[in-house]
């Protein structure tokens, strides 16, 4: 139940664009149409669901003081994260390409662009910074990368309804996209302040 | 390899400043603006934006991370393979930007506890990677270093601009948080009620009195309709800029 609280709380509440503009640019620059958006939108949930796990361990285990050299080694977090996501990103792009030939071809270009989604790192520094156990920073990255999934599949539908619109030629496009953000994130701060866990019993 | 290194060193020469390098700062400032135009690095900016200190601490790292990544980058060009490029380059930022994080820890922890993870982010920030992609890979040290300072300066003066705008309507304050801090306007805090106070008694008038913060300005929403308006009237201003898709 703890779990499920982190992962509505992630989705919904903390959402990783609306509420703390993370993975800004791909979110802009993929959000032309709505089947492209789902096709990154996946991906980032599957990156993020990996890469999260994967720097707990290494930041408990190898770069802690308790970890495998028994000394502080935390100023060397930012090479070892980027690194891990650099190589998972590497290794889902070899097995999609593997597995499942055509959607290897529909995310194509996008899955190298998810490495330098703030998102990605976002979520393992925040999971450090809030202290998450194993369990609880697998949920976060799911949670994070779906309530990302919303967000993107959200304005890449706007964006394709609103291409029809009579819009000021200068507003066109990308002044419109980022004014459409921040009604976006209007709305969803009627969630904040929300807590999962009055509502299932765990507090 | 060596050799290639020392050969760019040597073909570089002087440190040259005619027109080309100095379009290569000013391009940015405007016409070729990194958030406005390029579309670069919204990610790390926009949160950190509600005062003006952070923010001036966030663009300076910036031009550093920007100038030095490009430098290095630009230094290494000929040495690097194509098909592991990205991780050199993410090496050589995370490097800098560790330095910037340890830097502002040892100098200013309560900045440095404001910015948080966001310092960390500049490593993901799109700008230092899509200049090191388009610009330092394909040129000279000295004019790649010249890139990175002018796309990290327009980078930070948007970054500015819209934290003057949000902190003086969100807070009433200017500069919060640095040696220099002023309350302008509002009547909601303490400080402020007592300036207030004060200039009324010393004869100014208290024009702002009424003044009630904005909290729109506060939320992270406010910083996408400012830029969203800053891109209209600089498109507007500029057509040649508005994208046609």
């Amino acid at each position: 139940m703890e779990l499920f609280n982190i992962f509505i709380k992630s989705a919904f509440i903390d959402n990783m664009v609306l509420a703390y503009f993370l993975g800004m640019c791909s979110y802009l620059a993929v959000s032309k149409t709505v089947n492209t958006a789902f096709g990154l939108g996946l991906a980032v949930i599957f990156v993020l669901g990996i890469t999260m796990p994967i720097n707990w361990v290494i930041n408990e285990y190898l770069l802690g003081e308790n970890g495998l050299f028994q000394t502080d080694l935390t100023f060397l977090r930012f090479i070892l994260f980027i690194a891990v996501i650099a190589s998972m990103v590497q290794l889902v792009e070899m097995i999609i390409e593997k597995v499942s030939p055509a959607l290897y071809n529909s995310l194509g270009i996008f899955l190298p662009l998810i490495t330098v989604n703030c998102a990605i790192l976002g979520g393992s520094l925040f999971m450090v910074s809030r202290e998450y156990n194993f369990g609880e920073s697998v949920a976060f990255g799911l949670g994070g990368g779906f309530g990302w999934f919303l967000a993107i599949i959200a304005i890449a539908a706007i964006r394709e309804k609103i291409k029809y619109s009579n819009v000021p030629p200068a507003l066109r496009g990308l002044g419109m996209a980022f004014i459409l953000t921040g009604l976006m994130g209007i709305a969803f701060m009627a969630l904040m302040g929300i807590d999962p866990a009055v509502y299932t019993g765990t507090k | 390899m060596a050799e290639t290194l020392v050969q760019d060193v040597e073909k570089k020469g002087t440190f040259e400043f005619g027109k080309k390098e100095r379009k290569l700062l000013t391009d940015p400032l405007n016409e070729n603006n990194p958030i406005t135009v390029q579309v670069l690095g919204i990610c790390s900016a926009l949160a950190v934006t509600t005062l003006v200190f952070p923010s001036v601490v966030m663009a300076i790292a910036v031009v550093f991370v920007c100038a030095f990544a490009n430098l290095f980058t630009s230094l290494l060009r000929n040495a690097i393979p194509k098909q592991v490029r990205m991780i050199v380059q993410l090496v050589i930022i995370a490097s800098l930007v560790t330095i910037v994080e340890l830097v502002l820890k040892a100098f200013n922890y309560e900045v440095y506890k404001q910015l948080s993870v966001f310092i960390g982010l500049i490593i993901t920030n799109c700008i230092v990677m899509g200049r090191l992609e388009a610009f330092a890979m394909a040129n000279k040290p000295w004019q790649s270093f010249l890139d990175g300072v002018g796309n990290g300066l327009g980078y930070g003066a948007i970054l500015i601009g819209v934290a003057l705008i949000r902190e003086i309507f969100g807070k009433g304050t200017l500069f919060a948080g640095s040696p220099i801090q002023m309350n302008l306007i509002g009547a909601n805090n303490v400080s402020t009620q007592y300036w207030i106070n004060t200039a009324a008694e010393s004869g100014i008038g208290t024009f702002f009195s009424w003044y009630s913060n904005n909290n729109l300005m506060v939320l992270p929403a406010a910083a996408m309709f400012i830029i969203g308006i800053m891109i209209w009237w600089q498109r507007s201003k500029y057509p040649q800029l508005v994208d046609v898709s």
